[in-house]
């Protein structure tokens, strides 16, 4: 029983990690399509192992009842994250928003270019 | 075990400020609502954490379900209304 409480603390560390990493990801990488793929992914699997983590938690101790509900959980935000990731991708890709590509590395305004079309609408 | 959860939660609170500079800096207004996103989707996962430690994960097992379905609707009715309003602008 108590290896099957480590095993849930790793898994809980595990996705915190992945938070973490989704977070950082969300304020290092240089464009909106790849700040959305930070969290579109990162995210969705960090989120997914730390309830996974509290599942096998509540299923050491018998509680059936709050399993099945945090499995329903799971399932939900599996489906329904990237979706609402996509669909914002999809607006801004309609807007349209330019890509970054490495060629315009050097630009440095680049950002302020954005910011002016964005106050244009 | 109860201490492992307290420490957790106090992690994933500092985890939860850091797409607020994204929210507060971002140069696009889609940087902002998926900054937002970010911080609800986490959240969800301190709700369930702080339940875990209270010893009440049935009731907050609820909350979270309630976040989570908001969360979706207003992410998707964001996107669907910046979808319309520019392609109405880009008639014009």
């Amino acid at each position: 029983m108590e290896l099957v409480l480590i095993l849930a603390d790793f898994i809980i560390s595990l996705g915190a990690f992945f938070l973490l990493v989704g977070s950082i990801g969300l304020i290092r990488l240089p464009d909106f399509y790849s700040r959305a793929h930070a969290q579109g992914k990162a995210d969705t699997l960090g989120v997914m192992l730390i309830i996974t983590g509290l599942l096998i938690t509540e299923l050491a101790q018998g509680l059936f009842i709050n399993s099945a509900k945090l499995l329903i959980i799971i399932a939900f935000v599996g489906l329904t994250n990237p979706t609402a990731t996509n669909a914002l991708v999809g607006a801004a890709f309609h807007f349209p928003l330019t890509p970054w590509f490495k060629k315009d590395q050097n630009k440095k305004n680049k950002d302020q270019n954005i910011n002016t079309k964005e106050e244009e609408v | 075990m109860e201490k492992y959860f307290i420490y957790l939660s106090v992690i994933l609170t500092v985890i939860i400020f850091i797409p607020l500079y994204r929210v507060l800096m971002g140069p696009t207004l889609f940087d902002r609502v998926l900054g937002a996103g970010a911080i609800a989707t986490k959240t969800m996962v301190l709700i369930l954490v702080i339940g875990l430690v209270f010893n009440r994960l049935d009731m907050f097992i609820d909350i979270t379900m309630a976040y989570a379905i908001l969360n979706f609707i207003g992410n998707i009715a964001i996107a669907k209304y910046l979808a319309t309003r520019t392609r109405g602008y880009k008639k014009e």
